[in-house]
């Protein structure tokens, strides 16, 4: 992991590669987050920079493939993925959230996204599965309960590496 | 990790080693792992499918995978344990020699067979011929059951019984095959259930789960959105049209029932279409090539065609079928996963039911017994001296018949269609458009295959090579053909409810199987004149005459086994037993029930 981490900085800062902070556009070079539609948000949540600039050191490096990896429990996993849906960033995930999380899904461009009616039912259909005091919002609990019933989070959850 | 390192040092050298060590043997047993995933018979070229076309066709690669492995253990099994010792015994090798048990009790013309080997000087095109209908030279090889005309093989000291080993070998591929099918079916089935016992759940699951992580390539990210959308599009469609179908009104709902039934009527009379023509093509096919052979007028070049009329009649059944069945369907306004559902079902009964038709009229061309036809021997001796081999040519004649079919489908007609797309811009040829990888009529197409191959083992006991080679080569004619010609599917099936699938249908297929095999090894008598079962009267009867050999204590345990004493208390038995798993079944539902009250 170490060498993956150092071959995204800069020539000169690799000797010093423990403390060094990478740039997000040089992490998304990376080939598991080329693809990935939720790549911004995975930057924000695992980066610890003060600056809010989304850089990652070798430590945050080493957190997002542990939480990605195997052997991450469900929890965890539940955790991190509730932070990276949760687009504005206020604790729960409101309308507005699964609107984009919805968006992110099916892709960028105008004709991969479902018409207004659609993504009212489809919204509608979520809520009414998984909010489970209806305030209209999935707070972290609801969120975790329903994840843990779904037989395709566990597999597709992790990064095989 | 500064806190890792400082725990580092103050730990003892003893338990640095140790995990040292520990993590050392987690990296190789990764390697180890990543090395034997080469093993595998064409992970790779799987695996870059399924990047590339999704999971669906990529499950349509492995059944195909499977399907050769399969083939070659039956293949095993028939040559070590029927041609093999032939082989030995008939080039002398380990001491060994044949015995031929004198024929007892059968009337001199039953026995009279003489196919002709082509000795002597033919024509070239003569072997052409043989090599297509499975006559000539091809008839005294070990491929057909007319070679295995021998009663024992001694080997050294030993006694080696050919027709009991003939027959347990049979028994044992079927077994085989049922066992191994059933235990893939089995896990798909879990998941299937799993799947299917939380609808409640399917729209959380798809978005928050949906997302496949492990995707690198871009073009398998664009892949995975357009599923999602389409599967997201369809379960809202779905809904919507559930709520429409409850709002009907009486009327609409009477006028749909008519419409439904009389479609239904529609596709029975096609159906009989098919089995009569079946039926009178085989009939005439077997009469004049029979014909020809007694005449000896073999020059006939019409000849071959005359004797592949059934394959070509089965091949257009299979083909055109299909069609009709899919513009039928809609008419009948059901809900979009219940028509696909429904136009598979009965693709699938047209296909092994044509089998089923084929095989009928040969027996009855083979018991044809009016005008005292079969007298001395139970069978229509002059006509069918060795019937068995011949039921294997026709076996034998379908397999390669479809083999040629795959081969010329593609090669006639993808390829021009895809150049013409692609080089002509003129908008009546852009209209049909790049075609896409139609899974359903493939894998139809190979389960098809391997219930001629089951079938026709017991008659051509070297056919499961021919299946395994025709399998193999399939494989690299349909990757090329996917990724040379097909775009992409616009409607991604989910690979686990495929699965699941085709294993049932292989095994109705293989179920199907039995009864024709059934019907040959019990009921109708063997050919006197040819193969292992010459002494008796049918092929089954040489298990009975094993078990009277053996001591009187075996012989009455075994007796009593199949007697009503014990057969109605384990009848029983087995019922309760199933009748306390589906209770407990009920109870767990009641309960997981409850649970969920509880929490909503």
């Amino acid at each position: 992991a170490y060498k993956r981490f150092s071959e995204l900085l800069p020539r000169e800062e690799r000797e010093s590669a423990f403390s060094a902070r990478v740039p997000k556009s040089h992490i998304l070079t990376l080939p598991e987050l080329r693809a990935n539609p939720f790549q911004e948000r995975i930057c924000h949540v695992f980066s610890t920079s003060e600056t809010g600039d989304d850089s990652m050191s070798f430590e945050d490096f080493l957190d997002m493939l542990s939480v990605f990896s195997d052997s991450a429990t469900s929890d965890i996993k539940s955790h991190y993925a509730f932070r990276i849906f949760d687009f504005d960033d206020d604790g729960t995930l409101d309308r507005k959230d699964l609107e984009q999380l919805v968006n992110c899904l099916t892709g960028q461009g105008e004709e991969s996204r479902l018409s207004s009616a659609e993504m009212e039912q489809l919204i509608q259909n979520i809520l009414e599965e998984s909010d489970i005091d209806k305030d209209g919002t999935i707070n972290l609990s609801e969120f975790q309960h329903v994840v843990s019933r779904s037989p395709d989070f566990a597999r597709c959850g992790g990064l095989q590496r | 990790r500064d806190s890792q390192q400082a725990e580092t040092e103050r730990l003892s050298r003893w338990k640095k080693w140790r995990r040292t060590s520990s993590k050392s043997l987690k990296k190789a047993v990764s390697e180890v792992k990543g090395w034997s995933s080469y093993l595998v018979l064409w992970q790779r070229d799987i695996h870059s499918i399924e990047g590339k076309f999704g999971t669906g066709i990529q499950s349509y690669f492995s059944f195909l995978r499977f399907l050769v492995l399969l083939n070659f253990i039956i293949f095993t099994f028939m040559f070590s344990f029927v041609t093999l010792p032939i082989i030995i015994s008939k080039n002398g090798m380990f001491n060994s020699t044949i015995a031929y048990i004198s024929p007892k009790n059968i009337e001199d013309n039953c026995t009279i067979y003489e196919p002709t080997g082509n000795k002597g000087l033919v024509y070239f095109y003569t072997y052409l011929k043989d090599l297509f209908s499975g006559t000539g030279f091809l008839e005294v090889t070990s491929l057909f059951y007319g070679y295995y005309t021998v009663d024992a093989v001694w080997i050294s000291v030993m006694r080696y019984n050919l027709p009991l080993a003939y027959l347990l070998a049979t028994f044992a591929y079927l077994a085989l095959s049922f066992l191994w099918i059933v235990k893939r079916s089995v896990e798909g089935f879990m998941q299937n259930l799993v799947h299917d016992a939380d609808p409640f759940q399917s729209y959380c699951n798809k978005v928050f789960a949906g997302w496949d992580f492990c995707i690198t390539d871009p073009n398998a990210a664009r892949l995975k959105h357009r599923s999602l959308q389409y599967e997201l599009q369809t379960d809202l469609q779905e809904e919507k049209l559930k709520q429409k179908i409850a709002e009907r009104t009486m009327k609409e709902k009477l006028r749909i029932y008519s419409l439904r039934i009389f479609i239904n009527i529609i596709v029975l009379a096609i159906l009989s279409g098919c089995f009569y023509s079946i039926y009178r093509v085989t009939v005439f096919s077997q009469e004049n090539s029979n014909v020809s052979i007694r005449n000896d007028t073999r020059t006939d070049s019409a000849n071959l065609l005359v004797q592949y009329l059934p394959s070509m009649v089965i091949t257009l059944a299979n083909f055109i079928g299909p069609q009709i069945f899919s513009f039928l369907i809609r008419f009948e306004d059901y809900t979009p996963a219940f028509e696909i559902k429904l136009t598979l079902m009965r693709c699938v009964f047209i296909r092994l039911a044509n089998i089923g038709v084929l095989m009928f009229s040969l027996w009855s061309q083979i018991s044809d017994c009016g005008a005292d036809k079969c007298k001395p021997c139970g069978y229509n001796y002059k006509l069918y001296p060795c019937w068995e081999s011949d039921v294997g040519q026709e076996m034998y004649k379908l397999m390669i018949f479809d083999f040629i079919v795959i081969l010329a489908v593609p090669l006639f007609l993808d390829f021009p269609k895809k150049l013409l797309v692609t080089h002509c811009s003129c908008k009546l040829i852009q209209l049909f458009g790049q075609q896409e990888f139609r899974i359903s009529d493939n894998v139809l197409e190979i389960i098809y295959g391997q219930t001629i191959c089951w079938i026709g083992t017991f008659f051509s006991p070297l056919l499961p090579v021919i299946a395994t080679i025709k399998y193999f080569i399939i494989f690299y004619v349909k990757k090329i053909i996917l990724i040379h010609t097909c775009k992409p599917a616009t409607r991604p099936i989910r690979a686990s409810g495929s699965n699941f699938f085709f294993l049932v249908v292989l095994l109705i297929g293989l179920l199907l199987a039995f009864i024709p095999l059934g019907v040959s090894i019990a009921h109708i008598p063997s050919s006197k004149a040819c193969g292992p079962f010459r002494n008796f009267n049918t092929s089954w009867e040489v298990i009975p005459d094993t078990i009277l050999e053996f001591p009187t204590v075996v012989q009455q345990i075994l007796f009593s086994m199949a007697s009503e004493a014990f057969a109605v208390p384990f009848f029983m038995i087995i019922c309760i037993v199933m009748f306390y798993f589906i209770a407990l079944a009920r109870a767990h539902k009641r309960v997981v029930e409850q649970l969920r009250e509880q929490l909503v």
